[in-house]
């Protein structure tokens, strides 16, 4: 096997272990104080803040435009409903003005 | 949809229809990662990868962002064992999820677990912490959403090494703004719960900050901690949606 085969294998196995290792530092813990748990439950919040924010500082009126429109449509609509609409607003904006 | 689901909420439904309502949840997924592999594809080709090295690295690795970055470093010469721990790093941010799902999972025998922990992705993670607020949360129901995601994933990954010249100017068509308007959606999906806004703001602003003197992807992990130290500071009878 040549030598990319090589580190896609040992990326997948890094990978792996960043995918259950959490959970195998905590599970060695009895009980979880309240506060951890306060904690585990920002994960989501926290984490997937982090994806889109940065994306904000090199964003251009027109994605701004995309983002506020689809963050307005998140409050009322599915997921589904909110991405087309922010990628539809993002796609006609960069092709026609 | 969402009323038939409902309707079924008190009683335990089949394997089949749950794992037939996990795999409608992975939709929008499809629809927003597809591009993504696609485009995954055609650039491992460009970097010098065969069409099986790419569909190998999405079979195995499973995880977008990572897989980019260890593409585009496939292309300059760069010792090995910083490709892999540039991967590492921007996997980094499941050490998180696995931490806060695993109390989950735990009812489920070791095999699902571990197959579990293979699929946690990102929208995987949101779907499921979300349905675990409410109710256990079924492997069966997991698995379809799972499986559905990894398939079409690998499926766009081939298609886009295969026939990855056909694909337009991926600036023309958004490609580099889909992701973070689709994060943006999940996020949003989260709002009823704790400390949501403070969070969002601590993070994001940390994150921001993170990006420009840290760099990318560091600024995930420590983004991430600035709002999970807020919820660890603040005391948890004052932590009210």
């Amino acid at each position: 096997m040549n030598e990319t085969i090589w580190i896609i294998i040992a990326s997948a196995i890094a990978t792996y272990f960043t995918r259950v290792g959490g959970h195998l530092v905590l599970s060695r813990f009895e009980t979880i104080h309240p506060r951890i748990e306060a904690a585990l439950n920002a994960v989501p919040a926290a984490v997937l803040t982090t994806l889109v924010a940065p994306s904000l500082l090199s964003a251009g009126p027109r994605e701004m435009i995309a983002i506020v429109v689809a963050g307005l449509v998140a409050l009322r609509g599915g997921i589904m409903t909110m991405f087309i609409t922010g990628a539809l607003v993002l796609i006609l904006l960069r092709n026609f003005t | 949809m969402s009323a038939e689901i409902i309707t079924q909420l008190p009683a335990r439904r089949s394997s089949l229809s749950e794992f037939l309502d996990g795999a409608r949840r992975a939709i929008p997924v499809v629809v927003a990662s597809s591009p993504f592999a696609v485009l995954f594809g055609a650039l491992a080709i460009d970097n010098g990868l065969t069409p099986f090295d790419a569909l190998f690295m999405s079979m195995t690795v499973f995880g977008g962002a990572s897989q980019m970055v260890g593409i585009e470093l496939f292309g300059h010469k760069i010792a090995p064992w910083l490709i892999v721990l540039s991967i590492f790093a921007v996997n980094f941010r499941h050490v998180l999820y696995s931490a806060a799902i695993g109390r989950h999972f735990a009812h489920w025998p070791l095999w699902q677990q571990a197959l579990a922990y293979f699929l946690l992705t990102d929208p995987q993670f949101a779907e499921a912490e979300s349905r675990a607020q409410r109710e256990r949360v079924p492997f069966a129901w997991y698995f379809g959403m799972g499986l559905c995601i990894y398939v079409f994933w690998n499926m766009a990954t081939l298609a886009g090494a295969l026939f990855g010249r056909l694909i337009p100017d991926p600036h023309a068509i958004g490609l580099d703004f889909l992701l973070p308007i689709y994060f943006l959606g999940i996020v949003m999906g989260f709002r009823k719960r704790p400390m949501w806004l403070p969070l969002v703001l601590v993070s994001g602003v940390a994150s921001m900050i993170a990006y420009k003197f840290v760099g990318s992807p560091w600024h995930v992990s420590l983004g991430a901690l600035a709002g999970i130290i807020l919820a660890l500071i603040v005391p948890p009878s004052s932590q009210k949606a």
